[in-house]
């Protein structure tokens, strides 16, 4: 098989072979749509409310994305900090642990009652809360762990940090970056929904799941779930994409 | 002859929890311009903080070391530095690690002629054909290659190799000896070479130097008397076999195995 046509085959033909499972096991045990819907109840769904799926996923996707970009920005200063400062590491490190240990379900109705009524605001800020922490400590880990060799090649020479930290420090940072990236996404995506669906104020996706729950429209909460998890892919696969390209000479062809 | 490194005097201690760690306690080192000096001592004998010291990556607590009639301040852009992790930037072509350090010395040359003489210097330790690349792509021996033509790309006036070859295979390491034996005839340098090898010594230095274990000391200097043309067949001399001799006596000496002194 061409191996282009096997990259995106497979991968249809799992997404297909499940989704007949899924139908299979609702058929075989005769489940009612309030125990669970079946695929083939998702597409009514869709159409019926396709222009709310698609303003409310939008709402979705564009605060998952500022939220992220933020937790980046943040996440990679904080992690530059730790990463190049013993002291800050040992001051900084138990805080950042503890602060992610926190269930960030109790941080929503603290955040929405601080920024009461700001919707976007609050939700931009979970999505940004819940997902700076694997870049802050992946970057600081990368940093830190530079050789010192890699350093004296460039100081022997009379370069300054900064020279050091962009020539060297930063690209070979960069894998360690991405790979936090790629969970800070899908992080930052829960963050998001979370705040749409506890503290509901009738935008994005979480909010048209919770209005699903509230008519007891059962598909209609299923179909939200996909379309979750469809923007979810589409945002991993952006990463991956933008690996490839910054990061892609850290990957080995095999042999 | 000048002397273009000049070691006088060096003490040097590292703090550490339990107090002060002396490494180097009266080290004494000459090297003519164009002279290679080997290095060698017992494992931890601060042999590496001799490199640092070399390169003004760091400054010794007493004593003082000479470049070129300057007294050592700081880093200089006139020394090339190879390590036995050859430190390549793995995102980078072979050809633009080799220019790497151009990016930060100033140089006379233009981009076409550094990437010229980047080539060359390729050419000249047979990594032809491997310019674009990745470190990734290449075996053990390769990589150590491609870091000696970064060490050279802006011809410093001193190289400093900290056993560059401490972690290749015998056939690979004979093979690079051999290499840096065309490369000194074509771009001639001066070199101090930190080994553990001893036959490394003799076949690539005009001059061994014993340190003494730690805090070390300057212990021993061999001279070797060099060949033209030097090949492998040299250490299979009656000569040779003396100069080990007398290097493996000495190392005794510094690990403290015999009570025997030091000449």
């Amino acid at each position: 098989m061409n191996k282009h046509v096997q990259a995106v085959a497979v991968p249809l033909i799992a997404v297909v072979v499940f989704l007949i499972f899924w139908e299979l096991l609702v058929w075989a045990n005769g489940w009612p749509t309030f125990k669970m819907a079946a695929p083939s109840d998702l597409p009514a769904a869709y159409i019926r409310y396709w222009d709310l799926f698609l303003t409310m996923g939008w709402q979705t996707l564009w605060r998952t994305i500022l939220g992220l970009l933020l937790a980046v920005v943040f996440g990679t200063l904080l992690g530059m900090v730790m990463g190049f400062s013993r002291i800050m590491r040992d001051a900084l490190y138990p805080l950042l642990v503890g602060f992610n240990a926190i269930p960030k379900a109790t941080v929503v109705p603290i955040v929405a009652l601080m920024f009461v009524g700001q919707h976007d605001f609050n939700t931009v800020l979970l999505a940004f809360i819940i997902s700076f922490f694997p870049i802050a400590v992946s970057v600081s880990i990368g940093l830190s762990t530079l050789e010192p060799e890699y350093r004296d090649i460039l100081r022997s020479l009379g370069a300054s940090q900064a020279t050091i930290f962009w020539k060297i420090a930063l690209p070979k940072t960069l894998p360690e970056f991405f790979g936090a990236l790629k969970v800070a996404v899908t992080l930052a995506f829960i963050g998001t929904n979370l705040m749409e669906i506890v503290s509901p104020h009738g935008r994005g996706l979480g909010a048209l799941f919770d209005s699903g729950r509230t008519n007891s429209d059962f598909p209609l909460m299923f179909a939200v779930l996909i379309a979750l998890a469809f923007l979810g892919i589409v945002l991993y696969y952006i990463v991956v994409a933008l690996e490839k390209i910054f990061a892609g000479w850290a990957e080995r062809t095999p042999g | 002859m000048e002397n273009l490194i000049e070691i006088k005097g060096v003490r040097h201690a590292y703090s550490t929890d339990a107090g002060p760690l002396p490494v180097l306690d009266g080290l004494e080192i000459a090297v003519p311009e164009g002279g290679f000096v080997a290095v060698v001592g017992p494992s931890g004998c601060g042999k590496s903080t001799l490199t640092r010291l070399i390169a003004g990556l760091m400054k010794p607590d007493h004593g003082e070391v000479w470049l070129h009639g300057e007294r050592v301040k700081g880093p200089r852009s006139t020394v090339g530095m190879a390590f036995q992790n050859p430190v390549l930037l793995e995102w980078r072509s072979i050809l633009k690690n080799v220019l790497l350090p151009l990016e930060i010395v100033p140089s006379k040359l233009s981009k076409k002629e550094a990437e010229d003489r980047a080539r060359f210097l390729l050419a000249l330790v047979g990594l032809e054909g491997f310019e674009d690349k990745r470190p990734s792509e290449l075996s053990g021996g390769m990589r150590q290659r491609a870091s000696l033509c970064r060490a050279l790309i802006h011809q410093p006036e001193v190289l400093i190799l900290d056993e560059p070859f401490g972690a290749l295979d015998a056939f690979t390491r004979e093979d690079l000896w051999q290499t840096m034996h065309k490369v000194k005839e074509r771009e001639p340098f001066t070199g101090v070479l930190i080994t553990h090898d001893l036959r490394e010594s003799i076949f690539l230095a005009d001059q061994v130097v014993v340190l003494s274990g730690r805090p070390a000391k300057t212990q021993y200097v061999l001279d070797i008397p060099r060949n033209a043309a030097p090949t492998l067949d040299d250490l299979y001399t009656p000569e040779a076999a003396e100069q080990l001799n007398i290097l493996r006596h000495q190392i005794q000496v510094a690990q403290g195995r015999t009570t025997e002194g030091a000449a």
